[in-house]
Protein backbone atom coordinates (compact mmCIF):
# COMPACT_ATOMS: atom_id res chain seq x y z
CA UNK A 1 0.00 0.00 0.00
CA UNK A 2 1.33 3.24 -0.76
CA UNK A 3 -1.09 5.52 1.04
CA UNK A 4 -1.15 5.44 4.69
CA UNK A 5 -4.94 4.55 5.50
CA UNK A 6 -6.01 7.30 7.72
CA UNK A 7 -9.70 6.60 9.05
CA UNK A 8 -10.98 10.04 8.68
CA UNK A 9 -13.60 9.56 6.45
CA UNK A 10 -16.93 11.66 7.53
CA UNK A 11 -14.43 15.33 6.99
CA UNK A 12 -12.98 15.77 3.95
CA UNK A 13 -10.91 18.70 3.26
CA UNK A 14 -10.42 20.37 -0.08
CA UNK A 15 -7.09 19.97 -0.99
CA UNK A 16 -7.40 16.25 -0.20
CA UNK A 17 -7.09 14.10 -3.38
CA UNK A 18 -10.36 13.02 -5.47
CA UNK A 19 -12.06 10.12 -3.76
CA UNK A 20 -12.05 6.72 -5.71
CA UNK A 21 -15.18 6.77 -6.24
CA UNK A 22 -19.00 6.69 -3.99
CA UNK A 23 -20.09 3.76 -1.97
CA UNK A 24 -24.12 4.93 -0.84
CA UNK A 25 -23.07 8.46 -0.83
CA UNK A 26 -20.22 8.27 1.03
CA UNK A 27 -16.63 8.90 -0.95
CA UNK A 28 -14.01 6.61 -1.28
CA UNK A 29 -10.60 8.12 -0.20
CA UNK A 30 -8.56 4.98 0.51
CA UNK A 31 -8.00 1.86 -1.65
CA UNK A 32 -9.33 -1.01 -0.27
CA UNK A 33 -6.49 -2.67 1.33
CA UNK A 34 -6.41 -5.86 0.28
CA UNK A 35 -7.54 -5.90 -3.30
CA UNK A 36 -7.04 -9.56 -4.55
CA UNK A 37 -9.62 -11.78 -2.63
CA UNK A 38 -11.53 -10.13 0.86
CA UNK A 39 -10.89 -12.52 3.82
CA UNK A 40 -14.52 -12.54 3.73
CA UNK A 41 -14.85 -13.80 0.68
CA UNK A 42 -12.06 -16.39 0.92
CA UNK A 43 -14.11 -17.33 4.30
CA UNK A 44 -16.88 -18.29 1.23
CA UNK A 45 -15.03 -19.89 -0.76
CA UNK A 46 -14.02 -22.09 2.11
CA UNK A 47 -17.51 -22.58 2.72
CA UNK A 48 -18.81 -23.60 -0.12
CA UNK A 49 -16.74 -26.67 0.17
CA UNK A 50 -17.81 -29.44 2.69
CA UNK A 51 -14.55 -30.81 2.95
CA UNK A 52 -10.81 -31.82 1.63
CA UNK A 53 -12.75 -34.05 -0.60
CA UNK A 54 -15.23 -31.65 -1.94
CA UNK A 55 -12.54 -29.53 -2.88
CA UNK A 56 -10.05 -32.10 -4.30
CA UNK A 57 -13.43 -33.53 -6.06
CA UNK A 58 -13.81 -29.73 -7.73
CA UNK A 59 -9.99 -29.53 -8.71
CA UNK A 60 -10.00 -32.95 -10.59
CA UNK A 61 -13.46 -31.95 -12.37
CA UNK A 62 -12.14 -28.38 -13.42
CA UNK A 63 -9.42 -30.60 -15.31
CA UNK A 64 -12.41 -32.28 -17.08
CA UNK A 65 -10.84 -35.76 -16.30
CA UNK A 66 -11.80 -39.39 -14.33
CA UNK A 67 -11.17 -39.39 -10.83
CA UNK A 68 -9.10 -42.58 -12.16
CA UNK A 69 -6.76 -41.11 -14.21
CA UNK A 70 -6.17 -38.23 -11.63
CA UNK A 71 -3.49 -35.95 -11.96
CA UNK A 72 -1.45 -36.01 -9.06
CA UNK A 73 0.70 -32.97 -9.87
CA UNK A 74 -1.14 -30.29 -10.80
CA UNK A 75 -4.29 -31.00 -8.30
CA UNK A 76 -1.70 -31.59 -5.55
CA UNK A 77 -0.28 -27.58 -6.70
CA UNK A 78 -3.34 -26.52 -6.28
CA UNK A 79 -4.68 -28.03 -3.59
CA UNK A 80 -1.63 -26.92 -1.48
CA UNK A 81 -2.77 -23.19 -3.37
CA UNK A 82 -5.91 -23.62 -1.55
CA UNK A 83 -4.53 -25.53 1.83
CA UNK A 84 -2.01 -21.95 2.09
CA UNK A 85 -4.94 -19.53 1.66
CA UNK A 86 -6.98 -20.99 4.39
CA UNK A 87 -4.10 -21.90 6.96
CA UNK A 88 -4.26 -18.05 7.17
CA UNK A 89 -7.39 -17.69 8.16
CA UNK A 90 -9.08 -20.68 9.76
CA UNK A 91 -6.22 -22.60 11.19
CA UNK A 92 -9.03 -25.24 12.51
CA UNK A 93 -10.68 -26.00 9.36
CA UNK A 94 -7.34 -26.20 7.15
CA UNK A 95 -6.09 -29.31 10.25
CA UNK A 96 -8.67 -31.28 7.74
CA UNK A 97 -7.54 -30.13 4.92
CA UNK A 98 -4.12 -30.95 5.78
CA UNK A 99 -4.72 -34.59 6.42
CA UNK A 100 -5.35 -34.29 2.98
CA UNK A 101 -2.16 -32.43 1.47
CA UNK A 102 -0.17 -34.87 3.32
CA UNK A 103 -1.84 -37.77 1.46
CA UNK A 104 -1.68 -35.76 -2.37
CA UNK A 105 2.37 -34.97 -1.59
CA UNK A 106 2.94 -39.14 -0.20
CA UNK A 107 1.62 -40.22 -3.29
CA UNK A 108 2.99 -37.89 -5.22
CA UNK A 109 6.63 -39.06 -4.07
CA UNK A 110 5.67 -42.45 -4.20
CA UNK A 111 4.90 -41.87 -7.98
CA UNK A 112 8.34 -40.16 -8.21
CA UNK A 113 10.22 -43.07 -6.80
CA UNK A 114 12.05 -45.17 -9.15
CA UNK A 115 10.30 -48.66 -9.25
CA UNK A 116 13.10 -51.70 -8.34
CA UNK A 117 13.99 -54.03 -10.92
CA UNK A 118 11.93 -56.93 -9.52
CA UNK A 119 8.24 -55.45 -9.81
CA UNK A 120 6.08 -58.05 -9.11
CA UNK A 121 3.45 -58.77 -11.64
CA UNK A 122 0.67 -56.88 -10.03
CA UNK A 123 1.58 -53.34 -9.49
CA UNK A 124 -0.09 -51.29 -6.64
CA UNK A 125 -0.85 -47.50 -8.13
CA UNK A 126 -0.59 -45.25 -5.22
CA UNK A 127 -2.99 -43.47 -6.34
CA UNK A 128 -5.87 -46.62 -5.91
CA UNK A 129 -6.95 -45.58 -2.26
CA UNK A 130 -7.55 -42.09 -2.70
CA UNK A 131 -9.57 -42.88 -6.16
CA UNK A 132 -11.71 -45.22 -4.03
CA UNK A 133 -12.34 -43.02 -1.50
CA UNK A 134 -12.84 -40.25 -4.00
CA UNK A 135 -15.38 -42.17 -5.91
CA UNK A 136 -17.01 -43.38 -2.37
CA UNK A 137 -17.32 -39.52 -1.88
CA UNK A 138 -18.57 -38.76 -4.84
CA UNK A 139 -21.50 -41.64 -4.67
CA UNK A 140 -21.99 -39.86 -0.96
CA UNK A 141 -22.46 -36.32 -2.78
CA UNK A 142 -24.88 -38.03 -5.34
CA UNK A 143 -26.84 -39.28 -2.58
CA UNK A 144 -26.85 -36.07 -0.41
CA UNK A 145 -28.07 -34.04 -3.70
CA UNK A 146 -30.60 -36.21 -3.98
CA UNK A 147 -31.86 -35.70 -0.49
CA UNK A 148 -31.85 -32.51 -1.37
CA UNK A 149 -34.40 -33.19 -4.40
CA UNK A 150 -36.58 -35.00 -2.45
CA UNK A 151 -39.79 -33.70 -1.51
CA UNK A 152 -39.25 -32.50 2.64
CA UNK A 153 -41.56 -32.42 4.41
CA UNK A 154 -41.63 -28.54 5.80
CA UNK A 155 -40.24 -27.29 2.50
CA UNK A 156 -42.40 -29.02 -0.22
CA UNK A 157 -45.75 -30.26 1.52
CA UNK A 158 -47.26 -29.90 5.21
CA UNK A 159 -48.95 -32.94 6.51
CA UNK A 160 -52.83 -32.16 6.30
CA UNK A 161 -55.20 -32.41 9.65
CA UNK A 162 -58.41 -31.97 10.14
CA UNK A 163 -58.40 -29.53 13.15
CA UNK A 164 -61.09 -30.37 15.60
CA UNK A 165 -61.50 -29.01 18.51
CA UNK A 166 -63.77 -32.07 19.58
CA UNK A 167 -61.13 -33.26 22.44
CA UNK A 168 -61.10 -29.03 23.90
CA UNK A 169 -64.63 -30.07 24.99
CA UNK A 170 -63.67 -33.50 26.73
CA UNK A 171 -60.71 -31.87 28.58
CA UNK A 172 -60.91 -30.48 31.66
CA UNK A 173 -59.78 -27.24 32.68
CA UNK A 174 -57.34 -26.71 35.13
CA UNK A 175 -59.30 -24.93 38.06
CA UNK A 176 -57.59 -21.44 39.51
CA UNK A 177 -55.82 -21.97 42.68
CA UNK A 178 -56.33 -19.35 45.48
CA UNK A 179 -54.71 -18.40 48.46
CA UNK A 180 -57.23 -20.37 50.82
CA UNK A 181 -56.30 -23.20 48.39
CA UNK A 182 -52.73 -23.25 49.25
CA UNK A 183 -53.19 -22.49 52.80
CA UNK A 184 -55.13 -25.79 53.23
CA UNK A 185 -53.38 -27.76 51.12
CA UNK A 186 -50.84 -26.68 53.72
CA UNK A 187 -52.50 -27.25 56.65
CA UNK A 188 -53.29 -30.75 55.65
CA UNK A 189 -49.46 -31.20 54.92
CA UNK A 190 -48.96 -30.00 58.24
CA UNK A 191 -51.42 -32.32 60.13
CA UNK A 192 -49.62 -35.59 57.69
CA UNK A 193 -46.39 -34.49 59.06
CA UNK A 194 -47.77 -34.06 62.75
CA UNK A 195 -49.42 -37.81 62.68
CA UNK A 196 -45.55 -38.94 60.94
CA UNK A 197 -44.29 -37.61 64.47
CA UNK A 198 -46.73 -39.41 66.28
CA UNK A 199 -45.70 -42.10 64.88
CA UNK A 200 -42.31 -41.93 65.88
CA UNK A 201 -43.14 -41.75 69.26
CA UNK A 202 -44.96 -44.58 69.40
CA UNK A 203 -42.46 -47.09 67.72
CA UNK A 204 -40.14 -45.90 71.06
CA UNK A 205 -42.47 -46.88 73.73
CA UNK A 206 -43.61 -50.08 72.42
CA UNK A 207 -40.86 -52.11 71.01
CA UNK A 208 -41.74 -55.10 69.21
CA UNK A 209 -37.99 -56.42 71.08
CA UNK A 210 -38.84 -55.04 74.24
CA UNK A 211 -42.72 -56.90 73.88
CA UNK A 212 -41.03 -59.81 72.72
CA UNK A 213 -38.54 -60.34 75.81
CA UNK A 214 -41.52 -59.21 78.03
CA UNK A 215 -43.93 -62.52 76.73
CA UNK A 216 -40.67 -64.67 76.86
CA UNK A 217 -40.14 -63.45 80.73
CA UNK A 218 -44.06 -64.33 81.30
CA UNK A 219 -43.31 -67.88 80.00
CA UNK A 220 -40.74 -68.95 81.95
CA UNK A 221 -42.81 -68.05 85.11
CA UNK A 222 -46.08 -69.52 83.79
CA UNK A 223 -45.29 -72.37 81.42
CA UNK A 224 -48.50 -72.09 79.31
CA UNK A 225 -50.68 -69.06 78.59
CA UNK A 226 -53.88 -68.05 76.83
CA UNK A 227 -53.44 -65.94 73.57
CA UNK A 228 -55.94 -63.38 75.39
CA UNK A 229 -53.27 -62.93 78.39
CA UNK A 230 -50.33 -61.97 76.60
CA UNK A 231 -52.21 -58.21 75.25
CA UNK A 232 -52.79 -55.54 77.53
CA UNK A 233 -56.21 -54.27 75.76
CA UNK A 234 -55.05 -50.93 78.06
CA UNK A 235 -52.79 -50.22 75.90
CA UNK A 236 -54.54 -49.42 72.52
CA UNK A 237 -54.28 -50.10 69.15
CA UNK A 238 -50.96 -49.69 69.25
CA UNK A 239 -49.87 -51.89 72.00
CA UNK A 240 -52.16 -54.83 70.76
CA UNK A 241 -50.57 -54.62 67.63
CA UNK A 242 -46.88 -54.75 68.51
CA UNK A 243 -48.00 -57.55 71.40
CA UNK A 244 -48.74 -59.62 68.08
CA UNK A 245 -45.97 -58.83 66.07
CA UNK A 246 -43.95 -59.51 68.95
CA UNK A 247 -46.04 -63.27 68.68
CA UNK A 248 -45.01 -63.79 65.22
CA UNK A 249 -41.89 -62.81 65.34
CA UNK A 250 -41.11 -65.39 68.71
CA UNK A 251 -42.92 -67.87 66.59
CA UNK A 252 -40.41 -67.38 63.63
CA UNK A 253 -37.69 -67.71 65.82
CA UNK A 254 -38.84 -70.79 66.66
CA UNK A 255 -38.61 -69.60 70.57
CA UNK A 256 -42.68 -70.33 71.56
CA UNK A 257 -45.44 -72.80 70.43
CA UNK A 258 -48.64 -71.97 69.44
CA UNK A 259 -51.27 -74.20 70.20
CA UNK A 260 -54.88 -75.14 70.15
CA UNK A 261 -56.77 -78.03 72.07
CA UNK A 262 -59.29 -78.52 69.46
CA UNK A 263 -60.87 -76.07 66.56
CA UNK A 264 -62.23 -72.47 67.99
CA UNK A 265 -61.07 -73.21 71.37
CA UNK A 266 -58.80 -70.57 72.78
CA UNK A 267 -54.96 -70.28 71.67
CA UNK A 268 -52.10 -71.21 73.91
CA UNK A 269 -48.28 -70.01 74.04
CA UNK A 270 -45.75 -72.01 75.56
CA UNK A 271 -42.51 -72.05 75.42
CA UNK A 272 -40.65 -74.53 72.54
CA UNK A 273 -40.14 -77.88 74.60
CA UNK A 274 -38.97 -80.10 72.43
CA UNK A 275 -35.89 -77.58 71.62
CA UNK A 276 -34.48 -77.09 74.74
CA UNK A 277 -34.30 -80.80 75.51
CA UNK A 278 -32.92 -81.22 72.04
CA UNK A 279 -29.99 -79.00 73.47
CA UNK A 280 -29.91 -80.61 76.70
CA UNK A 281 -29.32 -84.00 74.95
CA UNK A 282 -26.64 -83.07 73.48
CA UNK A 283 -24.91 -81.06 76.09
CA UNK B 1 -70.44 -52.14 6.52
CA UNK B 2 -70.60 -50.84 3.02
CA UNK B 3 -67.92 -49.85 0.94
CA UNK B 4 -69.03 -46.32 0.81
CA UNK B 5 -69.10 -45.92 4.81
CA UNK B 6 -65.53 -48.05 4.96
CA UNK B 7 -63.85 -45.50 3.15
CA UNK B 8 -65.67 -42.37 4.54
CA UNK B 9 -64.55 -43.64 8.21
CA UNK B 10 -61.02 -44.67 7.22
CA UNK B 11 -60.66 -40.62 5.12
CA UNK B 12 -61.83 -39.52 8.45
CA UNK B 13 -59.66 -41.11 10.77
CA UNK B 14 -56.27 -40.30 8.83
CA UNK B 15 -57.48 -36.73 8.90
CA UNK B 16 -58.27 -36.75 12.67
CA UNK B 17 -55.06 -38.91 13.40
CA UNK B 18 -52.18 -36.64 14.97
CA UNK B 19 -49.72 -38.80 13.18
CA UNK B 20 -49.81 -41.30 10.00
CA UNK B 21 -52.00 -44.52 10.59
CA UNK B 22 -50.96 -48.31 9.15
CA UNK B 23 -53.00 -50.95 7.73
CA UNK B 24 -52.12 -52.46 11.20
CA UNK B 25 -53.41 -49.52 13.35
CA UNK B 26 -56.38 -48.86 11.19
CA UNK B 27 -57.41 -52.60 11.49
CA UNK B 28 -57.24 -52.24 15.19
CA UNK B 29 -58.96 -49.25 15.18
CA UNK B 30 -61.93 -50.96 13.45
CA UNK B 31 -61.69 -54.19 15.26
CA UNK B 32 -65.98 -53.86 15.96
CA UNK B 33 -66.39 -53.92 12.26
CA UNK B 34 -64.30 -56.96 11.44
CA UNK B 35 -62.54 -55.71 8.40
CA UNK B 36 -59.93 -57.75 6.34
CA UNK B 37 -56.03 -55.99 5.73
CA UNK B 38 -56.75 -56.63 2.45
CA UNK B 39 -59.87 -54.58 2.71
CA UNK B 40 -58.26 -51.73 4.32
CA UNK B 41 -55.79 -51.78 1.96
CA UNK B 42 -57.99 -51.77 -1.06
CA UNK B 43 -59.62 -48.84 0.19
CA UNK B 44 -56.74 -47.14 1.06
CA UNK B 45 -55.76 -47.44 -2.82
CA UNK B 46 -58.88 -46.32 -3.62
CA UNK B 47 -58.88 -42.84 -1.81
CA UNK B 48 -55.19 -42.49 -3.46
CA UNK B 49 -56.86 -42.46 -6.66
CA UNK B 50 -60.08 -40.25 -5.79
CA UNK B 51 -57.41 -37.69 -4.30
CA UNK B 52 -54.71 -38.24 -7.35
CA UNK B 53 -56.09 -34.44 -8.81
CA UNK B 54 -56.47 -33.06 -5.39
CA UNK B 55 -54.35 -30.45 -3.93
CA UNK B 56 -54.38 -32.93 -1.07
CA UNK B 57 -53.03 -35.96 -1.34
CA UNK B 58 -52.80 -39.12 -0.02
CA UNK B 59 -49.04 -40.73 0.79
CA UNK B 60 -48.22 -43.70 2.13
CA UNK B 61 -44.19 -42.91 4.32
CA UNK B 62 -42.43 -45.39 6.45
CA UNK B 63 -44.79 -44.80 9.69
CA UNK B 64 -48.24 -45.41 7.41
CA UNK B 65 -50.47 -43.18 5.40
CA UNK B 66 -51.28 -39.58 5.73
CA UNK B 67 -52.95 -36.40 4.03
CA UNK B 68 -50.23 -34.12 2.91
CA UNK B 69 -50.41 -31.14 0.35
CA UNK B 70 -48.76 -31.29 -2.93
CA UNK B 71 -45.08 -31.23 -3.01
CA UNK B 72 -45.39 -28.89 -5.70
CA UNK B 73 -47.74 -27.02 -4.19
CA UNK B 74 -44.76 -25.81 -1.13
CA UNK B 75 -42.96 -22.74 -2.38
CA UNK B 76 -46.62 -20.88 -2.50
CA UNK B 77 -48.06 -22.17 0.60
CA UNK B 78 -44.92 -21.16 2.55
CA UNK B 79 -46.33 -17.33 1.88
CA UNK B 80 -49.20 -18.67 4.69
CA UNK B 81 -46.07 -18.76 7.85
CA UNK B 82 -43.65 -16.53 8.68
CA UNK B 83 -40.85 -19.14 9.18
CA UNK B 84 -38.72 -20.11 6.61
CA UNK B 85 -38.11 -24.00 5.89
CA UNK B 86 -34.93 -25.18 6.97
CA UNK B 87 -32.09 -25.07 4.66
CA UNK B 88 -29.85 -27.81 5.40
CA UNK B 89 -25.82 -27.44 4.50
CA UNK B 90 -24.27 -29.55 2.13
CA UNK B 91 -22.13 -31.22 5.27
CA UNK B 92 -25.28 -32.12 6.82
CA UNK B 93 -26.98 -33.43 3.62
CA UNK B 94 -23.47 -35.45 2.92
CA UNK B 95 -23.88 -36.62 6.50
CA UNK B 96 -26.98 -37.71 6.04
CA UNK B 97 -26.75 -39.66 2.79
CA UNK B 98 -23.68 -41.45 4.24
CA UNK B 99 -25.74 -42.77 7.18
CA UNK B 100 -29.01 -43.48 5.13
CA UNK B 101 -26.62 -45.01 2.16
CA UNK B 102 -24.32 -47.17 4.10
CA UNK B 103 -25.57 -47.67 7.61
CA UNK B 104 -25.16 -48.72 9.80
CA UNK B 105 -22.30 -46.85 9.89
CA UNK B 106 -19.46 -45.36 12.89
CA UNK B 107 -18.69 -41.78 12.66
CA UNK B 108 -14.53 -43.21 11.98
CA UNK B 109 -16.64 -44.32 8.89
CA UNK B 110 -17.93 -40.77 8.09
CA UNK B 111 -15.17 -39.21 8.55
CA UNK B 112 -12.82 -41.54 6.45
CA UNK B 113 -15.34 -41.00 3.40
CA UNK B 114 -15.80 -37.35 4.26
CA UNK B 115 -12.48 -36.37 4.73
CA UNK B 116 -13.45 -33.94 7.86
CA UNK B 117 -14.11 -34.96 11.11
CA UNK B 118 -17.73 -34.87 12.11
CA UNK B 119 -19.21 -32.24 13.31
CA UNK B 120 -20.87 -32.84 16.82
CA UNK B 121 -23.46 -30.22 16.19
CA UNK B 122 -24.27 -32.11 12.78
CA UNK B 123 -24.97 -35.12 14.53
CA UNK B 124 -27.28 -33.71 17.48
CA UNK B 125 -29.02 -31.91 15.16
CA UNK B 126 -29.96 -34.98 13.15
CA UNK B 127 -31.13 -36.89 16.45
CA UNK B 128 -32.77 -34.24 18.05
CA UNK B 129 -34.96 -34.18 14.74
CA UNK B 130 -35.67 -38.22 15.36
CA UNK B 131 -33.34 -39.03 11.70
CA UNK B 132 -30.80 -40.98 13.03
CA UNK B 133 -30.29 -43.10 15.59
CA UNK B 134 -27.81 -45.33 17.49
CA UNK B 135 -28.30 -48.89 16.63
CA UNK B 136 -25.28 -50.62 18.37
CA UNK B 137 -21.62 -50.43 18.46
CA UNK B 138 -19.12 -51.85 16.00
CA UNK B 139 -16.76 -55.01 18.06
CA UNK B 140 -13.74 -52.96 17.59
CA UNK B 141 -11.56 -51.65 19.97
CA UNK B 142 -13.31 -48.28 21.70
CA UNK B 143 -17.07 -50.34 20.53
CA UNK B 144 -18.10 -47.55 18.49
CA UNK B 145 -21.57 -46.58 18.05
CA UNK B 146 -23.19 -47.51 14.55
CA UNK B 147 -25.46 -45.16 13.49
CA UNK B 148 -28.72 -45.64 11.62
CA UNK B 149 -31.59 -43.56 9.86
CA UNK B 150 -35.15 -43.92 11.84
CA UNK B 151 -38.84 -44.06 10.07
CA UNK B 152 -39.56 -40.04 11.02
CA UNK B 153 -36.17 -39.47 8.28
CA UNK B 154 -38.76 -41.48 5.88
CA UNK B 155 -41.48 -39.51 6.65
CA UNK B 156 -40.06 -36.10 6.40
CA UNK B 157 -38.48 -37.12 2.89
CA UNK B 158 -41.76 -38.37 1.77
CA UNK B 159 -40.84 -42.16 1.17
CA UNK B 160 -41.64 -45.55 2.93
CA UNK B 161 -38.48 -47.79 2.62
CA UNK B 162 -34.86 -46.63 1.78
CA UNK B 163 -35.24 -48.66 -1.69
CA UNK B 164 -37.43 -45.26 -2.67
CA UNK B 165 -34.71 -43.16 -2.52
CA UNK B 166 -32.76 -42.80 -5.65
CA UNK B 167 -29.43 -45.51 -5.92
CA UNK B 168 -26.18 -44.20 -5.55
CA UNK B 169 -23.34 -46.01 -6.97
CA UNK B 170 -22.23 -48.87 -4.31
CA UNK B 171 -19.54 -48.99 -1.99
CA UNK B 172 -16.49 -50.60 -3.32
CA UNK B 173 -15.28 -51.90 0.20
CA UNK B 174 -17.04 -54.78 -0.76
CA UNK B 175 -14.73 -55.70 -3.02
CA UNK B 176 -11.52 -57.62 -1.54
CA UNK B 177 -8.84 -55.13 -1.54
CA UNK B 178 -6.41 -55.77 -4.49
CA UNK B 179 -3.29 -54.03 -2.73
CA UNK B 180 -0.29 -56.69 -1.56
CA UNK B 181 0.77 -54.16 0.90
CA UNK B 182 -2.05 -52.84 2.59
CA UNK B 183 -2.84 -49.77 3.95
CA UNK B 184 -4.08 -48.26 7.26
CA UNK B 185 -7.20 -47.30 5.06
CA UNK B 186 -7.51 -50.49 4.12
CA UNK B 187 -7.57 -51.75 6.99
CA UNK B 188 -10.41 -49.65 8.39
CA UNK B 189 -12.20 -50.93 5.29
CA UNK B 190 -12.00 -54.35 6.13
CA UNK B 191 -12.80 -53.62 9.54
CA UNK B 192 -16.11 -52.08 7.67
CA UNK B 193 -17.27 -55.65 6.22
CA UNK B 194 -18.14 -57.83 8.85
Amino acid sequence: MSETPERTPKLIPEQHALPLGFVRGEPVLERPEDLYIPPDALELILEAFSGPMDLLLYLIRRHKVEIVDLPILPITQQYMTYVDMMKELKLELAADYLVMAAMLTEIKSRLLLPKPPQVEDEEVDPRAELVRRLREYEAIREGAGYLEAQPQQERDFCVVQANSDARDYVKQLPPEVSLEDLVLAFGKVMQQAQLQEHHHIHRERLSTRARMSAILDLLTQQSRVRFSEVFDTSEGKAGVVVSFLAILELSKEALIEITQIDAFSELHISKRQDQQSRVTEHA
Amino acid sequence: MHDQQLKQLIEAALFAADAPLSVDQLKELLVAQQISKAKIQTTLTELQQDYQNRGVQLQQVASGYRFQTRTELGSILAGLWQEKPPKYSQALLETLALIAYRQPITRGDIEEIRGVSVSSQIMKSLQERGWVKVVGQREVPGRPQLYATTAEFLDYFNVKDLAELPPIPASENAQPATATESTTAETATDQRVH
